[in-house]
């Protein structure tokens, strides 16, 4: 009390004095320390010892701090030149040399023309029109790249980001676009290379602007979209046949990677199709323009992921959440609602159906049967390639279905872990269509309407209906979606389907809503392509899902979340809440492996032309030393990229060898066996 | 700095209880213990000497390094403060700065013509000038670690500096074949990125860029032709089928935006390159790219060329023979920190001259057309508009009768015509009057001591004295000389470049022998393609004092410096001559005359003539320069300079109507300032 009494007094009584005070030690602030107070001596004499310690001891706290920041400027600025004056290559350290140096060593140089298309959320976006909150953003990239606008104007970017809800196209007074050139996918962000190396070591063996194509297209759009509104299939069909012209009639060697693989099989559809609808390339056009399309981590059949992603925004789908997740998902102030946000937003984007699983029960399993089951999890420790021994790999198989239980990964979604694991007798059965499809009544919470998902228009009783169901598998799993966002799957229906057709010649199959479904249209007619699935392995693949419901009753929250308690045991494929088997982190091995070792294997219906494939597995191994970077050797989904092996075949197609002279198939997992149960007419 | 003045009552308050000595005593040690932890010394002193000796002990520890790191801290931290509030301001806030000086702003013109209703029509394609293009690494050798895919041209031009050699290594080309030198592939950056900005900060298509898109134009119909812009024309097609590419993206534009045709925008060099794109395209294929005659008319509705050197640049001249134009951004982008720099001034300039001696392009650029056309030696046909008279006013007529006015006294004593003369007098000498001995038997000898100066390589070692002093004693070159000058000077050059670009006037058009690729970027050796419906701009600034004719000195020492330089010390008697520090200038837009850039659509494209054989219609668009009112402007709205000129409002906007679908007629036909037409007239070419 004492002390606020004598402040006030001296509050009130100094002013005068303090000011000046205040005004010579700033004027002072540029002489030196010694000086100061000398000078202070001199001409405030009277003033008091006290205040002349006390001032300096103000000073002594601004100095400290300029002094500390100006030290540790001075040391940063000195290592940084230190390390600026390091040769680039310490003696003594060994650099590995990369596969196109010693590729080019061996002669090889640049023969076929190369066409990179990119996967979903790996291209860049940038902005052509936009509103005023996004003033100075024009041409800026949005996504991609340091994403520093994310935490800038985090509303206006989701805004800007969105699609509209009904068509699928830009929101009205907004254009953003795919960023054009190789630039558009060589780095997702600063040091997270997606094709940076590869690009790197085809310009090793002579690749140049007009021999290598980056096919960037707007990936939140549907495949037909893209032409519609930029026109990119046309542009990739003029581009591929100006350089097949221009390179010495020498056909082109495609290298789609993850969603991209299916936006070219639409491609080939597309442009073999009569005008209207398709691109009027003529039925010669495929085999005359392309020598081999190398799919990196291909999604032919699907991805299990897209699925919780879409039911409720927990997918780790490869980068998206990586980039979010340091700052957006953490962050105190958004924590709420960046998953709403999130799932708003990747709700608009048409291609993220384009992933769901494709082939229904046949392919993924039903309530009792999987194709994968039986197989241990632990798959980094497992085996040498089996390029022969199919047998031995057999009875291994066998064995451990004997032992264990096997997990039943066909249940793709199952509410409560028992649910997971019961025999289907034992579950309870409702009649899922009718329950899901009963109209909801809303009840709308107006007091949270910010935050728009489509689960506010659904009734709590609707949600409990689907959670009673227990168990989906890629069959009743659309129906599941339907209900939950039936605004994007009208959309999607359009424009993708997700079955097994029966009869291929049947005239329905010419609509593009069928091209990037393997399972629903034919190769094209060219006897003399190659196609090639290369995909990494050993590493754990999301592949089924045990939910539970949100206890709280809050609006903004989405209803279902992963139940991240349920564990198996030691050994088992269960870990907090997922289901996983063997795969590349993204995409399990037979959504990746099954059409190229059994669907388009020799002359089948969906080959008709019998064109050769080849399958190409790249073993996971983690990095041995920080040194050595998170590449080399990686087979996970997006890192592959880098991994030398994988690089060297691609190099070596590019330069003219065929899939016989890179010793053909390359098999560590248990492809060819799975494949084998999937009982799919061929 | 008012926040802490009020937190000083508070602090003393703390310090003025009855235990002031106390805490004065404890806040000494505080400061001890702070010293400690920076190393310093009087740890034994501690406790034993008096509180008041302590003060001046302490500050006297207060060192010389101390106070750097301080003061750099201090810097830093003011830095943060301002960037901070830099980037906590809203992004409007410098519009509304300047607006509040000079007024509201007029809209940009994408956005005016967007409230008129003009919407996307006509797919574009930008062809972009020398230099302004991006090049970037694709092989290297050593030194070039780590640079792969990085730009070397273009952008922050950050490795000139960090590894000069290094870089002038990788800009050449090969001396003999003109391509890449054996080991290094440089390529042109694709995509509208190629040439949008120079410099961080210099722009050079953004503008025109973001005002077509304000009108709905994207990616899809919008196309930059960005090409190796030091190559030669047709070297562009045999090494990155640039031509190839063009021709298929615009055919590809035009299928795809419902056979609308083309509007093409090319700037500078890019109007020759289009130029020679045009033939190439409808050539028949193993030489051209097999389009067919009508190609042209199929796909292209109108060429806008933005300050097109058509006839070439006397900049050009200059700057082969001695490396010191100021054309284009090589010595500017390099000057500021180059040229003056102590370690490298001696030889900048021959590595400058040494690298753009190896770019075939910049021939491309030399006059063309001769003495019929530039002018011999007592005749030239502009005059010397001196520049307190010239007309700001839109009133063409009332310019030319004050021109006219002046002419008598103005046009005797500067003869344009001499490209380069040796010395100001023989450049306004009769010509009678001048001696000239021929140079071109002079022997060339090695130099005798030129083994200090080897890394450094220009032919002019190769010359040897006689054959410089032979080369000045000729006095004065005209454009038709000035070839001969090339040749005898620069004989690798020319011999490349003779194999690339031709400079004369065609007799007869038909000789079969103009169907070679090197006549077709010379607009007086080509006919423009059959296509009646297309039409020509050409759209450049005017009111810019611009580089005519030179006059030249033998530089003092010889030995490893270009023999060569511009006489700086000569200037014209009265201040409104057109002579300043030894260069003749006439109106331009700083780099092109006016003459090269309008003479083609003034008269020789003009109606149906023998270079135009469909009659395609020509529009001349002048733009009258006129500098930034205020800094804020930054390089204008209304700039006539050859680069700036592409952030002209009324430009813009004339390209953005073409491009919506207006004609000429529709702009207002021909807009002029100058007395081009009368220039014109002078030339005596057949048509």
């Amino acid at each position: 009390m004492a002390s606020i009494l004598r402040f006030r007094k001296l509050c009130y009584v100094e002013p005068v004095r303090s000011s000046s005070l205040g005004f010579r030690s700033f004027e002072t602030l540029k002489v030196d320390n010694k000086e100061e107070s000398v000078v202070s001596k001199v001409k405030n004499k009277l003033l008091e010892k006290k205040k002349n310690t006390r001032q300096s001891k103000e000073w002594r706290c601004i100095d400290h701090c300029c002094w500390i920041i100006g030290y540790m400027f001075t040391t940063w600025w000195l290592l940084l030149f230190l390390y600026h004056c390091l040769p680039t290559t310490l003696p003594g350290f060994r650099v590995l040399e990369s596969p196109g140096t010693r590729l080019k060593r061996e002669g090889l140089t640049a023969l076929h023309p190369v066409v990179l298309v990119p996967g979903i959320v790996t291209g860049g976006l940038e902005l052509w029109e936009g509103r005023p909150c996004a003033d100075g953003l024009f041409r800026k990239r949005l996504w991609v790249g340091s994403f520093a606008e994310i935490f800038k104007r985090p509303w206006c970017w989701t805004e800007h980001l969105s699609l509209h809800n009904e068509t699928g196209l830009d929101p009205p007074g907004i254009r953003v676009r795919a960023v054009p050139g190789l630039v558009a996918a060589n780095h997702f962000a600063p040091g997270y290379f997606v094709w940076a190396v590869l690009i790197e070591n085809l310009a090793k063996i002579g690749y140049e602007g007009k021999n290598l194509h980056m096919a960037a297209y707007d990936w939140r759009l549907s495949f037909q979209n893209t032409e519609i509104r930029d026109k990119a299939l046309s542009r990739l069909k003029s581009k591929i046949e100006l350089m097949y012209v221009t390179n010495g009639y020498k056909k082109v060697v495609v290298v789609p990677h993850s969603m991209g693989v299916i936006y070219f099989l639409h491609f080939l559809k597309w442009v073999e199709s009569p005008p209207p609808m398709g691109g009027g390339g003529g039925p010669g056009w495929c085999a005359k323009h392309i020598k081999a399309i190398m799919n990196i981590a291909p999604a032919f059949l699907g991805v299990p992921k897209a699925v919780s992603n879409i039911f409720s925004a927990e997918g780790k789908d490869v980068p998206f959440i990586r980039a979010m997740a340091p700052g957006v998902l953490d962050s105190e102030i958004l924590r709420l609602r960046t998953v709403e946000h999130f799932m708003r937003v990747s709700r608009t984007w048409d291609s993220t159906i384009s992933l769901l699983p494709k082939g229904g029960e046949t392919i993924w399993g039903n309530l009792d049967w999987s194709p994968e089951e039986g197989n241990g999890c632990d798959f980094e420790k497992k085996g040498e390639p089996s390029m022969s021994d199919n047998n031995l790999n057999h009875s291994n198989g066998r064995r451990g279905f004997k032992v264990k239980d096997p997990v039943k990964y066909g249940r793709i979604i199952s509410f409560g872990k028992a649910a997971s694991q019961l025999p289907s007798s034992q579950l309870p059965t409702h009649d899922s269509k009718e329950s899901l499809h009963k109209s909801a009544s809303t009840n709308f919470n107006s007091s949270c309407g910010e935050v728009w998902t489509e689960y506010d228009e659904m009734s709590r009783e609707s949600i409990r209906k689907i959670s009673e169901n227990k168990a989906y598998t890629a069959a009743t799993l659309f129906d599941l979606l339907c209900s939950v966002a039936p605004k994007m799957m009208r959309r999607a229906k359009n424009h993708f389907s997700h079955g097994i057709s029966d009869n291929l010649d049947d005239p329905k199959y010419s609509h593009y809503k069928y091209w990037s479904n393997p399972l629903e249209t034919k190769l094209p007619n060219a006897p003399d392509m190659e196609i090639y699935c290369l995909y990494g392995v050993g590493i754990p693949t999301e592949r089924a899902y045990v939910y539970k419901l949100e206890p709280s009753d809050k609006c903004k929250n989405i209803p279902f979340r992963i139940d991240s308690s349920a564990v198996g045991d030691s050994g088992s494929c269960l870990k907090s809440g997922v289901y996983f088997v063997d795969g590349d982190e993204s995409v399990p091995v037979h959504s990746a492996g099954f059409m190229c070792a059994k669907g388009w294997r020799g002359r089948t219906r969906f080959n008709p032309s019998g064109m050769a494939t080849y399958i190409r597995e790249y073993r996971h191994k983690r990095p041995a030393s920080l040194l050595e970077g998170r590449v080399t050797k990686s087979g996970a989904h997006v890192n592959i990229i880098g991994n030398v092996a994988l690089i060297e075949d691609i190099l070596r197609v590019a330069a003219g060898a065929t899939g016989a002279e890179i010793e053909g198939d390359k098999i560590y997992s248990d492809i060819i066996r799975m494949s084998e149960r999937i009982n799919l007419r061929i | 700095m008012p926040l802490i003045r009020r937190r000083n009552p508070a602090e003393t308050d703390k310090n003025s209880g009855p235990d002031s000595n106390n805490r004065n005593e404890k806040s000494e040690e505080e400061e001890e213990e702070e010293n400690d932890n920076k190393k310093h010394k009087n740890k034994k002193k501690k406790s034993t000497i008096a509180k008041a000796k302590k003060v001046e002990e302490k500050s006297s520890n207060w060192s010389c390094v101390d106070s750097c790191c301080w003061l750099i801290g201090c810097i830093c931290t003011i830095w943060w403060v301002l960037l901070f509030l830099y980037n906590a301001m809203p992004s409007s806030f410098p519009q509304y700065l300047t607006e509040a000086i000079t007024g509201p702003l007029p809209d940009p013109p994408g956005v005016k013509l967007r409230k008129e209703g003009l919407r996307v029509k006509h797919p574009v394609v930008f062809v972009p000038g020398i230099v302004t293009g991006g090049l970037e690494l694709w092989e290297g050798h050593q030194c070039a670690d780590g640079l792969f895919r990085k730009r070397l041209w273009g952008g922050t031009f950050g490795e000139v500096y960090r590894r000069p050699l290094c870089w002038v290594e990788h800009m050449c080309l090969d001396n003999e074949t003109g391509l890449d030198p054996p080991g290094i592939r440089v390529r042109s950056v694709t995509g509208l990125v190629a040439a949008d900005y120079f410099a961080p900060g210099y722009f050079v298509w953004a503008v025109l860029i973001a005002n077509l898109a304000s009108i709905g134009y994207e990616e899809k119909n919008m196309y930059m032709a960005s090409y190796d812009w030091r190559i030669s024309f047709q070297n562009t097609e045999v090494r990155d089928h640039t031509l190839s590419q063009i021709k298929s993206k615009i055919e590809l534009m035009v299928a795809t935006s419902g056979g609308k045709k083309a509007v093409i925008v090319p700037h500078s060099m890019g109007v020759l390159y289009f130029l020679h794109f045009m033939k190439w395209v409808e050539a028949p294929a193993p030489m051209g790219g097999g389009g067919g005659p009508d190609w042209c008319s199929k796909h292209i509705k109108a060429v806008m060329n933005i300050g097109g050197p058509f006839l070439g640049v006397p900049k050009a001249v200059a700057g082969l023979f001695s490396a010191e134009a100021k054309d284009v951004a090589v010595a500017r982008a390099i000057k500021p920190g180059f040229l003056d720099n102590d370690i490298f001034r001696l030889q900048t300039l021959q590595y400058v001259m040494k690298m753009s001696r190896t770019w075939d392009s910049t021939m491309s650029m030399i006059p063309k057309g001769g003495d019929t056309i530039w002018g011999g030696l007592d005749w030239s046909p502009e005059e010397c508009v001196p520049s307190k008279r010239r007309q700001r006013n839109n009133d063409t007529q009332l310019a030319r009768q004050n021109v006219e006015g002046n002419l008598a006294s103005q046009s005797r004593n500067v003869n344009y015509g001499r490209i380069i003369s040796f010395g100001k007098d023989v450049a306004e000498a009769h010509s009678s009057d001048i001696e000239r001995t021929v140079f071109q038997g002079a022997t060339k000898g090695l130099n005798v001591a030129n083994t200090t100066c080897r890394d450094v390589w220009t032919e002019y070692h190769d010359m040897g004295i006689e054959g410089i002093r032979a080369v000045a004693e000729h006095k004065v070159y005209t454009a038709g000389s000035v070839l001969d000058l090339f040749n005898f000077v620069a004989p690798k050059m020319m011999a490349r470049g003779d194999a690339h670009f031709s400079y004369g006037i065609a007799d007869n058009l038909d000789d079969p022998k103009y169907e070679h690729y090197k006549y077709w970027s010379n607009p007086l050796e080509t006919r423009l393609p059959n296509a009646p419906d297309m039409e020509i701009f050409s759209l450049y600034g005017v009111g810019i004092p611009t580089e005519r004719a030179y006059v030249y000195k033998l530089s003092s020492s010889a030995e490893c410096y270009i023999p060569f330089q511009i006489d700086t010390s000569a200037e014209s008697e009265d201040e409104d001559g057109c002579m300043k520090d030894g260069v003749y200038t006439v109106e331009g837009d700083e780099t092109v005359p006016v003459l090269s850039a309008g003479f083609m659509c003034a008269r020789g494209w003009r109606g149906k003539t023998r270079f135009n054989p469909s009659g395609i219609r020509t529009y001349i668009r002048e733009y009258d320069h006129s500098p930034p009112a205020n800094l804020l402007e930054g390089r204008g709205t209304q700039s006539g300079a050859h680069v700036d000129i592409m952030g002209n409002f009324a430009l813009i906007e004339d390209v953005v109507r073409v491009a919506a679908g207006a004609t000429g007629e529709d702009l207002g036909g021909d807009r002029v300032y100058t007395d081009i037409f009368k220039w014109s007239e002078k030339i005596n070419v057949q048509l």
